[in-house]
């Protein structure tokens, strides 16, 4: 409170008198007018908004919130994640909970509107106080969460892909950073594939113009000219793909061998793959690699016609390790549906919550500072056989892979890497080269390597 | 002469209206501020922001009442001229970021700067000063509203011909704003907000000034809706709601009217829109959603159509019911709560949650078989 | 694979040897063939690719079952062995096509990606280039086009010699010319005579193709690749203008089969009905079960499961807009901007609806066989949904259009909503018939529903983003016109398929939407106004 308003100097004056008129509008009883209408109007808002503020009941549980969508456009991939939140927590509590306490899972729906994301994680931190939230899916929700996150000091779990270019001391990325999906993509299809014309095509938001953006950065410096790199943006929800699937196939009959690149976001995925089965685009001609399709879109296609296009992803449902066949049979069993499949941000999830559980044993303690601090170096096993580490910068360590669709809807991992840490800023932006995030040493999101300070510039 | 336009006509209803708006925007700041925060009174910080955000929204529902109610235009693009009155605030706050941005460019927005901006677009010009983008927020809204008003209503488009094409002027602005080209921030619209004439958006005691300029602006905009509905200029508006062509005949310009009151109008949704992002923290283009702009007429209707104190009515129970509905265990199955609460006012209770109260009230005093209409139900 | 026989691959396979006495040589080479198999074993696609390679240079006598296998995912290797899973599911021995009596243990499929399917693509071509099939022979000649494996070159030569049907003869001259245009040291005369063929053929990959002459070919030949490069783009921009008609043609019968349920809703009952999307999505998600019922009670039906679908998806559309119409909007005629409402209330009601019993996620509806793949007119590539689409969208509108014009029903509607006291003075049971127009609508939305299936996500959401465009159709058309509605819907399909390739996607559907903004303030009552005094009420 140090830029003190005038009101609150103006207020301090007349205190007394004041909270003797405020008592008043609660029980109804005001000056103003003695109609029972006031009365009642009063009441009503009295009532009202005390409904809003009152405090959550005695706490002898450690809540964790969840910041889902369940409604609205995004509900389609939010819900599964809210519900592997709370097997998760449900599990954690089997196992004893959390230093003692048991955990408990409050859900709220955003209900895909991001000013409203941004009122149900300040109900969730100030009136649940819960300890940690897990949510968000799209840049802009966790964007107009941020401030939130950031003023009442508590920590959210981001569990999707991202564009990257931030690092912020309340949140930790679990999903993918551009390093650890876009780049080693695009190597496999140059190395493998042999491609030299690309198509980056994607919906017109900020992880696709991002992502795209260090592509064409990043496939000029491997030598790729400008005239073979075709990129195109389409809407949201985007359902006539005739025009833009023939555009491609006209890119791709330049004699060199063609891929997209596809950043097309969640709904618009099953009428562009509709359309591209459909035209005839075979993996063999021109194979298109996704950032953003993995099982759970696939479900709802028939897989035939797109059989050996192209995902990346840290995780795939079909990757045998005992860990993954575990959680798969742990999920099927919770949905009570033996066709439930897994994803990438679910993974994300699964590795997010036992890091926070790891670090809030390390730090003996709730209270989010002391999380936060302990969080960084806190390791977890990821489901596809390694240890992924939380970094500094507040991302984690993850391996990339390669899948190709298979005709089930499933994916045949045709490529992994090591650990890949994932970058807050990418080294393929003017903008953002010189800057790392670094929450231990130098306690700063954007610290500038080459000027010494914190702040970008 | 003014205040004689601004408080003719007001009624009890009125009256009590802006006691509880004045009360709330002196007391609700102090109880957030003095009180500590385990005072049964204290007014946490959350709360005060959701009720500011529900102050801008009854503020759109009365810009929206003063066109439907009043005037018999059924605008569903009302969310447009409230968006874009964000957005101008919005501007002016992202100006306001300077270099404190993740980047550190002094001129550029962040957003800019990482989709490779090398310079200021020109409509950009002229937000770093607050006056200018307190102009704005009048201008650009009254100004789209008067071209197309003009358009519209010297063409007679009406009815649903009307609604549909406000519809899509919404979903045209909706698209426009969503390309990354147009230089608005794209899908992630603009946030991050720092500071709003020096003061920090996020301490406490600017919310608690932003509140209580919230209910100001509140005030502001039913005295003005007020004042004119209860002039002689609003006798015409509502003889245009009632009988269109009639007027006309009498020698009316019907088009001034509607566009007089249809600029107006946008102008107060531009301002609800203005206090609403430093609140909010963000604006985005989902705010230009046709569904936006339905659910605000929604909120008249569930208010009471043409009542201005109804439409504030409105807009603030249809929220709170969504906020109470989207927590706990009501989380998955809240759209069946608020869709059934549509389909239950419209049918049992046509005149919305004041009309109905009033009626019930008059015919509690009243003999049964005096007539309880306090005014002639609005025409569609 | 869907080739052939064994039997005429072997025949295939020997002439390929005789024509190459390189590969023949090594005939037989068991190391060779030892080292192939280890190959396959070894879980790694480019030795995978090689074991292929060296397969079919050694002409190894079970090279074909084998490939063919491998292309199916049904050769499996492990612990030394490689073993070939036939159709019906027998196990034989790779080597030597023995069947095994006992699985051999840790046996996993050998893995593909797309460049082995390349490899496996291109060995088929050069085996099925004798197919005694004409179409199979054509598909070979177009998978030899796309390889352009040289070694091809001889046994092409032979099948073109050998040819008899004309259009197998062109296809295989056109993959020769593909091998030729990319082969240095083919005589160039041979060359300059393979542009020729590939501008015969006039496609997007013959285009492909030349484009792909390597740098340092001769002047005359570079000539000639240029001029036939020029013309083949002049022949394909004239066709794409046609294309994008098409396209047009196609969004326009999806608008259409959108918007016309509407017309009858809004267009001649006035009402605003915002659940109309939802109507669509239930046609939608009805076909959805029409598909899972026949998916696990009669799996051959499911080629028809769209025809099943289509008479339920009206029902159960048609049954929800009756009860909607009996529960609800009864009780608000007189008041058309309050259906709006409530209206706006069901449908957040029908969506959270599916949303709880189906699940927030798409849907799986296949393509019944008839409406998988395209075909071609020229250069003109035409999609059998979309086709199918724009045939569903005009009987949908026929039957729509008849109804009202030649039934009783239909003539009732009519006079109902045009003068109800009248209708009803007449002994029309008025509320009756606006149950049933307004079923009628709903039903329709249904329709729509089923065929929006084959192109879009069969989510809670699909209504939604099909409301507005149906609203604007209706509008730009004239409410209450059918004829307004079909001219409306093809004219904004056909206007946004035409900008889009200009201004973008989205920039044409804002220009659009402001040219019916503009419209409307010419014509306030939209293209075919209702003329009458009633309307000016």
């Amino acid at each position: 409170m140090s830029l003190a308003s005038p009101l609150l100097r103006a207020g301090e004056a007349c205190r007394r008198p004041l909270k003797g008129a405020f008592n008043r509008i609660g029980s109804g009883d005001m000056s103003v007018s003695n109609t029972r209408r006031v009365i009642l109007g009063a009441a009503l808002a009295g009532a009202a908004f005390l409904g809003t503020l009152l405090p959550a009941a005695a706490q002898e549980t450690i809540k964790v919130g969840i910041l889902h969508s369940l409604s609205g456009t995004m509900a389609i991939s939010e819900t599964t994640l809210k519900d592997v939140m709370l097997m998760l927590i449900d599990e954690q509590n089997k196992k004893g909970g959390v230093l003692g306490k048991k955990l408990e899972a409050v859900v709220v729906d955003p209900a895909s509107n991001w000013p409203l994301f941004a009122e149900k994680a300040r109900e969730l931190i100030a009136k649940d106080k819960v300890s940690a939230v897990f949510g968000c899916w799209t840049s802009v929700s966790r964007k107009s969460v941020l401030p939130v996150f950031k003023e009442l000091n508590s920590i959210l779990f981001y569990p999707v892909q991202y564009e990257g270019e931030e690092s912020e001391r309340n949140v930790f990325y679990t999903g993918a950073a551009p390093n650890q999906q876009a780049i080693p993509a695009v190597d496999y299809l140059a190395k493998e594939e042999k491609v030299q014309r690309w198509v980056l095509a994607g919906t017109d938001y900020v992880y696709p113009r991002t992502t795209n953006k260090i592509l064409e950065a990043y496939l000029k410096s491997k030598g790729v000219k400008a005239e073979d790199i075709m990129i195109n943006y389409t809407p949201f929800g985007h359902s006539d793909w005739q025009t833009i699937v023939s555009d491609i196939k006209k890119f791709g009959s330049a004699g060199k061998k063609t891929a997209v690149v596809s950043t097309i976001n969640g709904d618009a995925n099953v009428p562009f793959y509709k359309e591209l089965g459909n035209q005839g685009i075979k993996a063999t001609d021109i194979p298109v690699v996704a950032f953003s399709v993995g099982e759970e879109e696939l479900a709802g296609i028939d897989t035939k016609p797109l059989l050996g296009h192209l995902a990346a992803w840290n995780y795939f449902q079909s990757v045998k390790t005992p860990e993954n066949e575990a959680f798969i049979k742990q999920w099927k069993a919770y949905k009570k549906n033996d066709k439930a499949v897994t994803n990438d941000p679910m993974e994300a999830h699964v590795i997010g919550f036992a890091m926070w559980v790891k670090a809030v044993e390390k730090a003996k303690s709730f209270d989010p500072d002391k999380v936060i601090d302990a969080l960084p170096g806190i390791e977890a096993p990821n489901l596809t056989g390694g240890i992924s580490k939380m970094l500094p910068n507040h991302h984690i360590t993850k391996p990339v892979l390669i899948g190709e669709i298979k005709a089930d809807g499933q994916f045949d991992v045709v490529s992994k890497t090591g650990l890949v840490a994932g970058d807050a800023w990418s080294k393929e932006l003017d903008g953002s080269k010189d800057l790392i995030g670094d929450w231990v040493e130098k306690k700063c999101g954007n610290f500038n390597v080459k000027t010494g300070k914190c702040g970008g510039a | 002469m003014i205040t004689r336009f601004l408080i003719q006509g007001m009624d009890k209803r009125g009256l009590v209206f802006l006691a509880v708006l004045v009360a709330l925007a002196v007391l609700v700041p102090l109880a957030n501020l003095l009180l500590p925060p385990g005072s049964i009174l204290h007014v946490p910080t959350s709360a005060m922001s959701l009720w500011g955000k529900y102050l801008c929204y009854a503020l759109l529902a009365i810009s929206l009442d003063l066109v439907w109610g009043y005037c018999g235009i059924l605008s569903l693009g009302h969310g447009a001229f409230f968006a874009l009155g964000g957005y101008a605030m919005g501007m002016y706050l992202m100006r306001q970021i300077g270099s404190r941005g993740t980047y550190g460019n002094p001129i550029l927005p962040d957003f800019m700067v990482f989709l490779n901006w090398s310079e200021l677009p020109w409509y950009w010009y002229g937000f770093s000063s607050f006056p200018f983008a307190v102009l704005m927020v009048l201008a650009v809204p009254g100004l789209l509203a008067f071209v197309f008003g003009w358009f519209a209503f010297r063409s007679r488009v009406t009815g649903v011909y009307l609604s549909i094409i406000t519809q899509a002027l919404t979903y045209a602005l909706l698209l426009a704003f969503f390309r990354n080209d147009m230089g608005f921030g794209g899908n992630n619209g603009l946030t991050d907000f720092k500071e709003i004439v020096g003061f920090n958006v996020q301490a406490q005691s600017t919310r608690a000034a932003l509140f209580s300029m919230t209910c100001v602006m509140l005030i502001a905009g039913f005295l003005i809706a007020r004042g004119i509905v209860s002039s002689k200029l609003g006798k015409v508006v509502i003889a245009i709601r009632d009988a269109e062509s009639r007027t006309r005949f009498l020698g009316y310009r019907v088009d001034r009217f509607k566009l007089f009151v249809f600029t107006v109008s946008a102008c107060m949704a531009g301002v609800a829109g203005a206090l609403y992002v430093p609140q909010v923290g963000i604006i985005n283009p989902s705010e230009f959603a046709p569904a936006n702009s339905i659910e605000t007429v929604i909120w008249v209707a569930v208010g009471g159509r043409g009542t201005l104190v109804g439409a504030a009515l409105g807009a603030v129970v249809v929220n709170y019911a969504k906020t109470v509905f989207t927590s706990g265990f009501m989380a998955p199955y809240w759209l069946f709560a608020l869709g059934a609460l549509f389909v239950f006012v419209t049918i049992f209770m046509p005149k919305g949650i004041l009309g109905t109260a009033q009626d019930w009230w008059a015919r509690r005093k009243a003999p049964p078989e005096a007539s309880p209409a306090a005014e002639p139900a609005p025409a569609e | 694979m869907r080739f052939v026989s064994c039997l005429l691959r072997m025949i295939a396979l020997a002439t390929l040897l005789a024509l190459q006495p390189g590969a023949a040589s090594a005939q037989g080479s068991p190391q060779a063939a030892e080292e192939a198999f280890t190959r396959l074993g070894a879980d790694s696609f480019s030795d995978t690719n090689r074991a292929i390679e060296i397969l079919i240079a050694n002409a190894h006598p079970q090279a074909a079952v084998i490939i063919e296998a491998l292309a199916d995912g049904r050769l499996l290797a492990g612990g030394g062995a490689v073993v070939v899973k036939t159709k019906d599911g027998k196990l034989l021995d790779a080597k030597t096509g023995a069947a095994l009596a006992s699985e051999p243990p840790g046996l996993s499929a050998v893995r593909l990606n797309n460049g082995v399917r390349r490899t496996i693509q291109a060995a088929l071509g050069g085996l099925g280039l004798l197919n005694p099939d004409a179409g199979k022979r054509i598909a070979a000649a177009e998978a030899v086009f796309k390889s352009r494996d040289a070694s091809l070159l001889p046994v092409l030569e032979g099948a073109i010699a050998k040819e008899s049907d004309a259009r197998a003869k062109a296809a295989l001259r056109q993959a020769q010319a593909a091998i030729l245009i990319a082969k240095p040291d083919a005589p160039p005369f041979d060359r300059i005579a393979a542009v020729d063929v590939l501008r015969e053929r006039g496609d997007q990959d013959a285009l492909a193709t030349l484009r792909s002459l390597p740098g340092d070919s001769s002047a005359g030949l570079r000539e000639a690749q240029g001029r036939a490069v020029s013309a083949i783009e002049s022949k394909l921009a004239l066709w794409r203008a046609g294309q994008n008609l098409w396209y047009g043609l196609s969004l326009g019968s999806v608008l259409l089969l959108a918007a016309i349920g509407l017309a009858i809703t809004f267009g001649v009952m006035g009402v605003i009905n915002m659940a109309h999307g939802e109507m669509v999505m239930l046609g939608a998600y009805t076909t959805f079960i029409v598909q899972e019922l026949i998916r696990t009670r009669f799996p051959g039906l499911f080629d028809y499961s769209l025809l099943i679908a289509v008479p339920l998806a009206f029902l159960v559309a048609g049954l929800v807009g009756i009860a909607i119409e009996r529960g609800v909007i009864r009780f608000l005629y007189g008041r058309p901007l309050e259906t709006l409402l409530a209206t706006w209330g069901i449908s957040l009601i029908l969506q959270q609806a599916v949303r709880t019993a189906f699940g927030p996620t798409n849907r799986e509806v296949g393509a019944p066989n008839f409406m998988s793949g395209a075909f071609e007119i020229g250069q003109l590539a035409i999609t059998w949904n979309r086709l199918w689409i724009i045939v569903f969208a005009g009987l949908v509108f026929a039957a729509l259009l008849a109804i009202l014009k030649l039934t009783p029903i239909g003539l009732q509607m009519r006079a109902v909503t045009q003068n109800r006291r009248m209708a009803s003075a007449m002994g029309i049971r008025t509320g009756r018939v606006d149950a049933l127009t307004f079923g009628l609508g709903s039903g329709v939305a249904g329709l729509a529903g089923v065929a929006l299936s084959q192109i879009d996500n069969v989510s809670p959401n699909l209504g939604q983003s099909y409301i507005i465009d149906s609203f604007m159709v209706v509008v730009f058309g004239g409410v209450g016109n059918l004829w307004g509605t079909l001219v409306g819907a093809m004219t904004l399909g056909i206007a946004n398929k035409l900008l889009e390739p200009y201004a973008g996607a989205v920039l044409g559907k804002i220009a659009l939407l402001v040219f019916i903004i503009l419209f409307i303030q010419k014509r306030p009552r939209g293209l075919f106004a209702q003329k009458g005094r009633a309307v000016e009420a």
